[in-house]
């Protein structure tokens, strides 16, 4: 490795930090006046023009807020949990291929931090590590509230965990590779993901939404019931950085979302202008970040046994169907027949949803 | 682990009547779920017992927002203690003076004119809508559907609106008075009422489109807190809570007062007694109270608006400067207050929560010697302690949600 070379990692390292920074401030921002809009608000329109300084004036707050640690807290767990849980979410994006190779000075620079060969596998266990951070949290800070959230945020865990890492499979083996670069280029080939797997991109964006914690799957957290749940101890920027872990998380994973099922940075032009790349992978973020604010703002939330058995007994099921689906196209060479099957899949779980419901109805 | 400070030992002596065996070995885990919790519904507190996050017991502990309305108003004039009413179920400002001026009617024997009377139902009508709009919006917001509350709360203001405009207030209005009412509605009343007969069915259909059918609405309410037609009647529970569970009772329909008998509208009703049958009933509830509005307003007759006792009712300003005797009778009204017979009653209306009555008894001055409100909140939360049985506390908030309680109400 030459001094270049590490110089050309460092600088696009911490390009990509600030950029995940700022876009998890800018996009308390957006779900804000996303949410707002939706609820017939108007949002926080104070600070700046139509509200754009907001994210500062809360960053300034929270860093000048008292740090309390409760008396009977783990303090070393206590402090740590918040670090455990915001690291792997800025981690998360180091695989993800945000262009091409753009020609800087006659340098190749390829748009990806780290180009390796297992990247998909790298994300599954670094996305993992985050719910320690929850637990962890929740069982230091010494509180009734907090421990049930701990919990909650473990018992969701492995029952989604397993749906989620199955529909990473679909993919793989549709594009045949586990490089999220190769990825993309295998779907600017052969077409988006999401057209051959579509359920498989369903499947794996209800999980991520469990894996995030967002509504409807933020029982951790649900302020209804708990009041904040894991965190109701935090203040300060320990809160803010668990506040920082999932709104990171929400972009890393749209990215993710994005890379796997809908082309990447793939889009018209990208190959004669590689500067589009990044452009339409922002794009594509956008529009799957509304999709998450869009289910905040309509959905009620599920009980967390109720999410557990819709993860046991619905996505795990369909996700194994897929992957059967998807790799038995695959060795018949039968590429068309993924995306009808698996929509047949997909329609069967739905109608066993709707049909346990209509049991639950007729049994009350 | 070495604290700064001692902590004072918790002393299980205090609850250990409350709590089974298992939490006293520390086998099961004590929570506090309130005084200040968000789902609460205002200052609740709630003693759980859990196993894992499945209720043991549920011990209510009320009183934390006691006020003592009741004996506040043996302190004051008939008229004056009527502002204290208000402050009862806060959500129903204006049904709590109907139950009040019902029972001094009674004691009075007054009259009170039709249109008043058709006045008073279209806005008792109103608050029961924007009362289960708010129970909508925060039963809603406890399963964590956030915009329904939003959008509860922004037609709730233009039900407060309406307040506005007869009563110069949007919330405490003691506009109904002994006798009829402060004085007749503005003429932009009518408008104002059709403007909401207008929009609001569309407005509902928007809630259930959200609701009614939702998968994760269904499958968290469903079958969650159920209590039979039995145990309700026990429990004493009234209003949507009970028609929930099967029963048909409703003041309007099988005590008629104030001329509800003339309006035709239905009773609805659910036989399940879940959570999910209270939220039918009560948006069901929501569209007959329209269809009373809207006939009550068709057919509101002309003239007085106030009973012409004289004894009970002030003279009109116009006539004051002209009469001698009006101006006796002002003078006594506002400072001594006009004297009640002899005697108790009880009088109940139908509130949004269920039977709202209040007891008066009168030595036979002008300040009731007994006042006491028999409301619907404090007994829809009884029934808490036994439905809490058993549930998650997911459900449980769920639950609060659907008794539809107002703590005002409860403590007074």
């Amino acid at each position: 490795m030459d001094a270049a070379l590490f110089w050309e990692m460092v600088i696009k390292a911490l390009i990509l930090i600030f950029v995940l920074l700022t876009g998890f401030a800018y996009l308390t921002y957006y779900e804000r006046r996303g949410l707002a809009r939706i609820q017939s608000r108007v949002g926080p329109n104070r600070a700046g023009p139509a509200g754009l300084l907001q994210p500062v004036a809360d960053a300034v707050k929270l860093i000048f807020k008292e740090e309390f640690t409760p008396a009977q807290a783990y303090k070393a767990v206590f402090i740590l949990a918040p670090i455990l849980t915001v690291v792997p979410a800025i981690l998360i994006t180091a695989t993800v291929p945000w262009g091409g190779t753009l020609n800087i000075g006659g340098r190749e620079v390829s748009l990806v931090i780290a180009d390796i060969n297992v990247g998909v596998i790298y994300i599954m266990s670094v996305a993992s590590i985050a719910v320690y951070g929850v637990v962890l949290g929740g069982w230091a800070s010494n509180n009734k509230y907090s421990m049930l959230g701990g919990m909650r945020a473990s018992a969701q865990m492995v029952s989604y965990e397993l749906a989620l890492g199955l529909s990473f499979v679909g993919a793989v083996l549709l594009a045949d590779t586990m490089n999220m670069g190769d990825l993309v280029k295998a779907q600017m080939e052969g077409g988006w993901l999401v057209l051959w797997q579509p359920v498989g991109a369903i499947v794996f964006f209800i999980a991520t939404l469990a894996e995030l914690n967002r509504a409807p799957f933020d029982m951790p957290e649900a302020e209804q019931e708990l009041s904040a749940g894991y965190n109701v101890e935090y203040s300060g920027m320990k809160f803010a950085l668990f506040f920082m872990a999932e709104y990171t998380k929400m972009i890393s994973i749209s990215a993710i979302i994005a890379t796997l099922f809908l082309g990447g940075y793939d889009g018209p032009f990208v190959e004669q202008t590689p500067l589009l790349g990044p452009l339409y992978m922002f794009l594509k973020i956008f529009i799957l970040l509304f999709f998450m604010i869009w289910i905040r703002a309509s959905f009620p939330r599920l009980r967390y046994d109720r999410l557990m058995a819709f993860g046991w007994k619905i996505l795990l099921p369909l996700s194994l169907v897929l992957v059967f689906i998807t790799a038995t196209g695959i060795l018949l060479e039968m590429q068309w027949l993924i995306p009808v099957l698996s929509l047949v899949a997909g329609f069967i779980a739905v109608q066993s949803i709707n049909l346990s419901l209509r049991r639950k109805a007729n049994a009350r | 682990m070495t604290t700064p400070y001692a902590l004072p030992e918790m002393s299980l002596d205090e609850v250990k009547h409350l709590v089974s065996q298992r939490a006293l070995d520390g086998e099961t885990v004590l929570l506090n779920m309130g005084p200040q919790h968000p789902s609460t519904h205002g200052v609740l507190r709630l003693l759980l017992e859990l196993d894992g996050e499945t209720i043991v017991s549920c011990v209510p502990d009320i009183g934390f927002l006691h006020t003592g309305i009741e004996k506040n108003m043996e302190a004051k004039t008939y008229l004056k203690a009527e502002t204290m009413t208000d402050r009862l179920d806060y959500l129903n400002t204006v049904g709590n003076n109907f139950a009040y001026c019902l029972a001094v009617e009674k004691m009075l024997d007054i009259d009170v004119p039709p249109r008043a009377q058709a006045i008073r139902v279209i806005l008792a009508e109103l608050q029961r809508i924007a009362s289960h709009l708010v129970w909508l919006g925060t039963s809603s917001l406890d399963v964590a559907a956030m915009s329904v509350f939003l959008y509860c709360f922004r037609e709730r203001e233009i039900i407060l609106d309406v307040f506005e405009l007869v009563s110069g207030q949007r919330m405490m209005t003691t506009y109904m008075r002994p006798g009829g009412l402060w004085r007749d509605v503005p003429i932009e009343f009518d408008n104002a009422v059709r403007n909401i007969l207008n929009t609001f069915p569309q407005r509902i259909d928007e809630y259930e489109a959200l609701l009614t059918k939702n998968p994760i609405f269904l499958d968290r309410t469903m079958g969650i807190g159920k209590i039979s037609l039995e145990e309700a009647l026990s429990w004493g529970l009234s209003g949507g809570s009970l028609r929930g569970s099967g029963s048909d009772w409703d003041l309007r329909k099988k005590r008629p007062y104030s001329g509800y008998e003339q309006y035709d509208f239905e009773v609805p009703v659910e036989q399940e007694g879940d959570v999910y049958a209270r939220y039918l009933v009560r948006v069901h509830e929501m569209r007959e109270s329209l269809k009373i509005i809207k006939q009550a307003l068709d057919t509101l007759p002309f003239g007085p608006v106030r009973s012409s006792d004289r004894k009970v009712v002030p003279p009109p300003r116009s006539e004051i400067g002209e009469s001698m005797e009006s101006l006796i009778h002002h003078f006594k009204l506002w400072t001594e207050g006009f004297s009640v017979p002899k005697g108790s009653v009880y009088s109940a209306v139908e509130s949004p929560r269920g039977e709202l009555g209040v007891f008066l008894e009168s030595d036979g001055g002008t300040k009731p010697y007994r006042v006491h409100w028999r409301t619907p909140s404090f007994n829809n939360l009884e029934v808490l302690s036994k439905l809490a049985k058993g549930l998650m506390i997911a459900d449980l908030v769920a639950v609060i949600g659907s008794v539809d309680i107002v703590l005002g109400d409860v403590d007074r």
